[in-house]
């Protein structure tokens, strides 16, 4: 296994030092490496971790594949992600989690952690067999039915009761479906004047009231997916208060697009749930930073080019995120790398259970890193993508931070801004 | 000249009086025993409608043809549209094709935008969705001028279901553009709170409809579909016209001046009564000869015509 010695980098933002990557591992300093890397200017974090990642394989392999999605994944900092549910067929078996566990290890460029469906084929009307998921060789700890609510309350009960057996957590969709019947965008100014249907902040604010104290009731532990409103922020922010074990996370296209982006009915920017307003965007800065919402996670939706060069309404919602998700975070939060750290990296990496990710890079810890160049500005071009879609809102925008390499357990699988296979 | 006309948004002032007054000019040439300009011979306009719509579609068609221009039909029914041919795919048809002007009826608000991208001609909105309706405003806001004189400070309402409407939307951007004073009524649940907010500040909103007809020189009921029973934006057809139906007695409080318009097709009996459709008040039938007239000035000034 090459070693490698990168010099003279600011390990989580502080004073410039040598790290040393030995056998999966970071070791002592000291002594000659096989490889040596120039690490003047560089941040080196813990690999990030996504909690959200829809790699579309099986089912939808001409938008992504589990191979593509890692490469993405890898460029874009992360050495773990978590596979959402709802592929073709749906992740709701032991079969379907751990054929796509099994493609990630042969992948091998980020730990692809399944999640596994709550309820049988995202219907809503039957818990799916969790238990068998979770004993399965994907291990699945987190569920989620995400692009489906789970909105039976008495089933969202069920689910939540049901994990404690073996330390799961449901991860909700938080969307009332009856009050988004047809929606295309943020219900507001924006959507009265173009003419489409509005998704209403309630419809989120009020799924994610209503679980927290779902959660409160059977002492489990509820995670939020993609929370999108100032609303939601303050349902959140009280259901701490009271020691609800929840936990939540806030997308980059929610943290910088707004509601505004509509108006030239490019489905580019249609999302679920849909980009909010400035009000909105700056609501969920300030909770991330106060860790009312706890991580950022990508919701990285690969779509083929015919399902979003179309009509709005006709178009699938979702954005590819994995390769701009710590520049974005970079934009937003600046230069502050402990709290990037904690939110990309140690806390989704605690919430998912993934040992191993999300450390300090402490001598002896495995060696999952990132080596970002902060000073680095680059536009996005979507052509340039590993992903195998193009939609991503930002193509022609400029962003801070360029991820340089990325290791997992040791292997490179970024060097030099390129992916290694 | 303006490109395309996507919204009534697009037209300022100046514009959409050149439009108006140009619709004029056309409208005396429809007296005439020859009614065919000569101005767009050799140019092709394609009528591409996603919906039926044959009132609008021969409208356009009519306007287009007085123009001399070649004219095709592109319907949904019957072609590759119905076969799932992308409107992009079909977009790069009619730019074979050398379209000068796209005229498109779609049920997607924004889709007129989405085409515009993908064509060098002209695209004409003719209604997408639950946005928009341009040149349903311009012949509306015609209408209002040649019955009434003027557009500056006239007060119209628009009655109905304003939050599925694209006749609404264009008729509030194109009249407080022109200077008139617009109030919208109707149920609270057909009308969006920020409409204001969203389309021009000095849009009022009423619930009450006998409170605003004393004041207004325009009344303008708006088709109401009976399906919005189902999804309960409002209790049944019965309550619905008692409370924002025009009947006589109510018609009976507007102005000796005012006029009642519909974009049609009209339910009679829901959103207006018989007598009061039929009433010497009602424009709905000038309202179809000058749509022809307005949408004659959009193709000729869009195309390059001068006034
Ligand atoms: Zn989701």
């Amino acid at each position: 296994m090459t070693s490698y010695l990168i010099r003279g980098a600011r390990i989580l933002g502080g004073e410039p030092a040598d790290l040393l990557i030995r056998d999966g591992r970071i070791a002592e300093p000291g002594g000659a490496a096989d490889e040596t890397i120039d690490g003047t200017g560089l941040v080196a974090l813990p690999g990030l971790v996504d909690l959200h990642t829809h790699l579309r394989e099986p089912g939808r392999e001409d938008a992504e594949t589990v191979e593509t999605g890692s490469r993405a994944a890898a460029l874009g900092g992360y050495t773990a992600v978590c596979a959402m549910a709802n592929t073709s067929p749906v992740a709701d078996t032991a079969g379907v989690v751990e054929q796509v566990w099994r493609l990630g290890r042969e992948a091998g460029l980020v730990d692809v952690q399944p999640i596994g469906a709550v309820t049988v084929g995202l219907a809503g009307e039957r818990l799916a067999e969790l238990g068998a998921m979770a004993t399965s060789a994907a291990t699945v700890r987190i569920f989620s039915d995400d692009g489906q609510c789970v909105a039976d309350p008495r089933l969202m009960r069920r689910a939540l009761e049901y994990v404690k057996a073996f330390d799961g957590v449901i991860a909700q969709h938080a969307e009332e479906p009856r009050l988004t019947e047809g929606a295309q965008m943020h219900e507001g100014e924006v959507s009265t004047r173009l003419g489409l249907t509005g998704w209403p902040a309630v419809a989120e604010e009020a799924i994610i009231a209503r679980d927290v104290l779902l959660a409160e009731h059977v002492g489990s532990r509820l995670h939020v997916c993609h929370v999108s409103t100032a609303g939601s922020v303050e349902v959140l922010r009280h259901a701490k208060a009271r020691g609800v074990r929840v936990t939540a996370e806030v997308t980059p296209h929610h943290l910088l697009l707004t509601d505004e982006l509509a108006a030239s009915y490019d489905p580019v920017y249609k999302v679920n749930p849909p980009l909010r307003t400035a009000a909105d965007v700056q609501a969920l800065r300030e909770a991330l930073v106060e860790g009312v919402i706890d991580i950022v996670a990508t919701d990285h939706a690969p779509h083929a080019v015919e399902d979003k060069e179309c009509e709005w309404a006709y178009a699938r919602p979702g954005m590819l995120g994995l390769e701009t998700a710590l520049p974005i975070v970079l934009s937003v939060l600046g230069e502050r790398w402990e709290l990037i750290a904690d939110r990309m990296s140690r806390t989704p990496a605690r919430i998912a259970g993934l040992d191993g990710h999300g450390g300090s890079l402490a001598v002896g810890d495995p060696a999952n890193v990132t080596l970002v160049d902060p000073a680095a500005r680059r536009q996005v071009d979507a052509a340039e993508l590993a992903s195998r879609s193009r939609n991503t809102p930002y193509a022609g925008m400029t962003l801070p931070g360029r991820i340089v390499a990325t290791f997992l357990r040791g292997e490179a699988t970024v060097l030099d801004g390129k992916a290694v296979k | 000249m303006i490109r395309h006309l996507l919204s009534a948004a697009d037209l300022d002032a100046e514009t959409a009086t050149l439009i108006l007054d140009t619709a004029a000019e056309m409208a005396a040439l429809a007296g005439r025993e020859v009614k065919k300009l000569p101005t767009l011979r050799g140019r092709t306009v394609v009528n591409l409608f996603y919906e039926d719509s044959t009132r609008t579609r021969i409208s356009f068609e009519a306007a287009a043809k007085r123009l001399s221009a070649d004219v095709i039909n592109f319907s949904a029914k019957g072609s590759s549209v119905s076969k799932g041919e992308s409107l992009k795919d079909t977009a790069l048809t009619l730019q074979a094709m050398g379209a000068d002007a796209v005229v498109i009826r779609h049920p997607a608000s924004g889709a007129p935008h989405r085409l515009s991208s993908w064509v060098d001609g002209s695209v004409v909105n003719a209604g997408d969705g639950t946005h928009e309706h341009p040149t349903q405003a311009l012949l509306d806001a015609y209408t209002m001028r040649a019955r009434l004189g003027r557009l500056d400070g006239l007060n119209v309402a628009i009655v109905g279901d304003v939050l599925h409407s694209r006749v609404a939307r264009s008729n509030v951007l194109l009249l407080s553009t022109l200077g008139a004073n617009v109030t919208l009524v109707g149920p609270p649940t057909l009308i969006p709170v920020d409409i204001a907010a969203a389309l021009s500040k000095t849009t009022r909103v009423s619930y009450d409809l006998d409170s605003v007809l004393p004041d207004a020189d325009v009344v303008m009921m708006l088709r109401v579909q009976t399906e919005r029973m189902q999804d309960s934006y409002f209790p049944s057809a019965r309550e619905y016209a008692r409370r924002y139906g025009l009947d006589v007695p109510r018609m009976r409080k507007l102005p000796e001046h005012a006029i009642v318009m519909h974009p049609g097709p009209m339910n009679r009996g829901m959103e207006i009564a018989p007598e009061v459709a039929d009433s010497p008040r009602s424009t709905i039938v000038e309202q179809v000869a000058n749509g022809v007239s307005a949408r004659m000035a959009v193709l000729y000034l869009l195309l390059g015509g001068k006034a």
